[in-house]
């Protein structure tokens, strides 16, 4: 088996729910090391649930989870803790502390897990700046900059660390598209210079495309299908044509169902 | 990472093997700016090494400003693969003075 792939993360029969509410169904989620993997989907569809389990921020109802050798579904907290270190996470919003300035903000990982040198933090915050062109932004406050800067910093303090896996949340969303497309260059060049493997949630096609080695599309909760970009374009499924043409959803309607959701809530 | 000091012509040669990262990028600048500071010319072997991070690039920043500073220079010599593009991505590529091999690099 020498030629078996190593994946940093495996993800085996996933189950999830919120309350009585089943929001992850037997998902299986596997990544190999150095692959970029988009996850698709509707909103709601569990892309955004199945991301927290990875990060280990919810415990599932049933179901394994590893991430670079750790299983984060029963590791302590010491454990989880080291994993982060070597974990980047860009959320939608950027996530930013309002009362530190960007500069303080992208370099705070730093400062707390390193005994780096002053000099060599403060241009590895440049460095990191300069690539997200934010370049003369370190000493502005979060609220002085636009949507597409706070996403920009916000990334910027996510792989400050050099992380070995970084997961990104609707990177492109609300950024124009020359500002977009740059965002996917960054990603590519990401991995191909520090060798990264990035999980991103997105809902751009586009964007998708451009990037992923792998997608997943995920259905109410369940993995629809898992392939590259030729094998996604080329699905059978037709929920995944629909959501690559941009079509509605043209649900069957059970009558008696609907009917008993409308009346009693209950699902 | 490991590292040998040597010389070349009337340059310090620093060369790193292996991976240069946050836990040993200080020893990488300690002795890049210990060289510097006793007023030799390095060149930075890179022929042996598989990564560096951040940390070990911001180190080189450093080192550089410095070594202009003391009217010395530092050249990376025979940068590959991740390193390659890793100075690339930073766009320090077009700053600092590189070669291919040690055998490039004249009095």
């Amino acid at each position: 088996m020498t030629n078996s792939v190593q994946h940093i993360i495996e993800a085996k029969n996933l189950v999830s729910h919120y309350g009585d509410r089943q929001v992850l169904n037997n998902v299986d989620f596997k990544v190999a090391k150095g692959e970029i993997r988009v996850i698709m989907g509707g909103s709601g569809s569990g892309k955004s649930t199945l991301l927290n389990h990875l990060l280990a921020l919810l415990k599932p109802t049933s179901g394994d989870i590893v991430v670079d050798g750790v299983d984060v579904v029963n590791a302590d907290r010491k454990t989880l803790l080291a994993l982060r270190k070597k974990t980047g996470v860009a959320f939608q919003s950027g996530a930013l502390f309002s009362s530190m300035t960007v500069g303080e903000n992208i370099k705070l990982p730093l400062v707390r897990h390193t005994k780096l040198d002053a000099n060599t933090i403060d241009i590895m915050t440049r460095l990191k700046l300069e690539l997200m062109n934010l370049a003369g932004f370190e000493h502005l406050m979060p609220s002085e900059l636009s949507g597409g800067m706070l996403k920009r910093a916000g990334l910027a303090r996510a792989v400050i660390m050099d992380p070995k896996l970084l997961f990104f949340d609707e990177p492109s969303a609300g950024l124009d598209p020359v500002t977009a497309v740059e965002l996917d260059e960054l990603i590519l060049k990401l991995r191909d210079a520090m060798n990264m493997t990035i999980v991103v949630v997105t809902h751009e096609l586009e964007s998708a495309f451009k990037i992923a080695d792998k997608i997943t599309v995920l259905f109410d909760g369940s993995v629809a299908v898992t392939g590259t970009v030729e094998e996604i374009k080329n699905s059978p499924d037709e929920r995944i044509q629909n959501l690559i043409n941009r079509r509605p959803r043209n649900e069957v309607v059970n009558a008696e169902q609907y009917i008993e959701r409308l009346t009693t809530g209950k699902n | 990472m490991k590292y040998e000091q040597a010389s070349h012509l009337q340059y310090s040669v620093l060369k790193l093997t292996g991976e240069v990262d946050l836990h040993n990028s200080p020893q990488v600048r300690k002795q890049l700016l210990a060289i510097l500071n006793a007023g030799h010319s390095v060149l930075v072997d890179f022929a042996a090494l598989s990564y560096i991070d951040s940390s070990g690039i911001a180190t080189l920043v450093e080192a550089f400003n410095l070594a202009k500073n003391k009217a010395l220079s530092l050249t990376i010599i025979e940068a590959t693969g991740a390193p390659l593009q890793v100075l690339e991505l930073t766009n320090l590529n077009k700053v600092f003075p590189m070669l291919a091999s040690l055998d490039d690099v004249k009095e």
